[in-house]
């Protein structure tokens, strides 16, 4: 039986599996909580999977994610899975991965550092750990407290 | 080994063999840093010193590590005036300090300056200090001071003493005696004490670090007594200060518990710390250490712009 909760897209992008309650934390990586995004959204939340467990799932129409889109997905959601949806069939499914470093997606907690000042630079996180994800700034070499908060 | 373009960030990014050539390096620099044998294997090169913040010794020290090599420094009297308040971004200053020299120096209060600095220059850059964060070129002459007084690292008893939680000599150190495979102990009061993050740091020898606040538990054991400032910002209440600071004086009285080869060490200035009447006693190397700073930035310099090997 094939789970559609809500009306199929023509074309877009569909992501699965994020862990149940993290949905909007998504919607806010993908711009789509500010009042200037003109996606079509829809969500489903706490729908039982497959595995009999709880996930949300995102649906985002004519939008491809771009790479650090996903990367910041990984971070919340890392057992997320995207699905390309071309013409009302998945053309294209991956799982998100972490990258060995985060670049320019999050910004260092740490008052003290230097990427937390006007320069021309990307922060940068070695993924010291992958679960639980825990992250080290490559320029203060403080690790980050709350990861969640920091993506930008 | 390759040293020659490399940049001195963080004492994290070099092996403990890496370490120790540089520490031989610098003891082959002894002679000549102390004008006792000339070397010109620099000459024709140039320092660049930039310093956000004030520092006596450590610039001090790099610029007479310069000369000692024939080389040259050149610096800003002061950026804080003269880029900073314009404006300018550290990367610009950098940029501009590169088409100067062959090597820059740079301290600055922000955390992670000296690696940001390194992405935008191509030539050397040296952290002189970024904040609460690290001072490679302290430890190195640290570590030095240890190895020459004692012969060697390893095994040592190292006893880190005041503040812990803040000093970043003391976090630095930490973690490369540790990885020398020397013995640690953390010694300050309970709101001063090692952060958790250093210790485990800490952990990458085969010890454990031992923490206590009491001077007394350790000072019959230990082979370096290493002395750090208790700074009176971080008491709300003078007296308190007062009354923590005197449990962690050193003087006489507490040296005649030490064992006899035991040194004093304490990347100075010191406040009061250490009693003035220890300067006499051989345990005290802290003035030996200073010059330390000498030598360690002679072979740094020597070895990054590819004097020696
Ligand atoms: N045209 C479409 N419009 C909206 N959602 C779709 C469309 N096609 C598939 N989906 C959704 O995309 C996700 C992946 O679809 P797929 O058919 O691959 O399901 P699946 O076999 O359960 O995949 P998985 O093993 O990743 O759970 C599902 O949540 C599905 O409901
Ligand atoms: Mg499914
Ligand atoms: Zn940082």
């Amino acid at each position: 039986m094939r789970e559609l909760r809500v009306t199929p897209i023509k074309n877009g992008t569909v992501i699965d599996h994020i862990p149940a309650g993290m949905a909007l934390k998504v919607l806010k990586i993908l711009g789509i909580t500010d009042e200037s995004s003109d996606s079509t959204v829809s969500v489903a939340m706490r729908v039982t999977s497959k595995k009999s467990t709880l996930k949300d799932i995102v649906k985002v129409e004519d939008r491809e994610l771009l790479e650090k889109e996903v990367d910041k997905i990984a971070l919340v959601a890392p057992s997320a899975t995207i699905n390309i949806i071309q013409n009302f069939n998945v053309k294209q499914k991956y799982k998100v991965e972490l990258p060995e470093v985060a670049k320019g997606i999050l910004k260092c907690g740490n008052p003290n550092c230097i990427t937390n000042l006007k320069e021309p630079v990307e922060t940068e996180f070695t993924v010291v750990s992958k679960n639980p994800v825990r992250l080290r700034c490559v320029y203060c070499e403080r690790e980050l407290e709350n990861i969640v908060d920091a993506i930008t | 080994m390759q040293f020659k373009g490399r940049d001195i960030l963080s004492i994290k990014d070099f092996s403990k063999q890496e370490t120790m050539h540089i520490l031989k390096v610098a003891k082959k620099m002894v002679p000549a840093a102390k004008g006792k044998k000339r070397n010109e294997s620099l000459r024709g090169k140039v320092l660049a010193t930039i310093f956000f913040e004030p520092s006596t010794r450590t610039r001090l020290s790099f610029e007479s590590a310069m000369s000692r090599l024939g080389g040259r420094a050149i610096g800003m009297a002061d950026p804080e005036v003269s880029s900073l308040k314009k404006g300018e971004t550290l990367a610009d200053t950098i940029k501009m300090a590169e088409s100067y020299a062959d090597v820059t120096v740079l301290r600055h209060h922000h955390m992670g300056a000296a690696r940001l600095a390194a992405k935008f220059s191509a030539k050397p850059i040296i952290n002189g200090g970024d904040g609460a964060g690290q001072h490679p070129t302290q430890t190195m002459l640290d570590l030095f001071t240890i190895w020459t007084e004692k012969g060697k690292i390893e095994g040592q008893k190292v006893a880190l003493v005041g503040d812990l939680k803040y000093g970043r000599t003391a976090h630095s150190l930490s973690y490369a005696l540790s990885l020398f495979g020397a013995k640690l102990y953390f010694v300050a009061p309970p709101t001063l004490q090692m952060p958790k993050e250093v210790v485990d740091d800490a952990k990458v020898g085969r010890v454990r670090p031992k923490l206590t606040s009491d001077l007394k538990d350790v000072i019959g054991k230990v082979d370096v007594l290493y002395v750090t400032r208790i700074q009176k910002e971080r008491f709300p209440d003078p007296q308190e200060y007062q009354r923590v600071a005197g449990l962690y004086e050193v003087d006489l009285g507490l040296l005649e518990e030490a064992k006899k080869d035991m040194i004093v060490m304490h990347p100075l200035p010191r406040v009061n710390e250490i009693h003035p009447s220890v300067d006499g006693t051989h345990h005290a190397k802290y003035f030996e250490q200073a010059f330390n700073g000498v030598p360690v930035r002679m072979a740094l310099l020597a070895l990054i712009l590819g004097a020696v090997e």
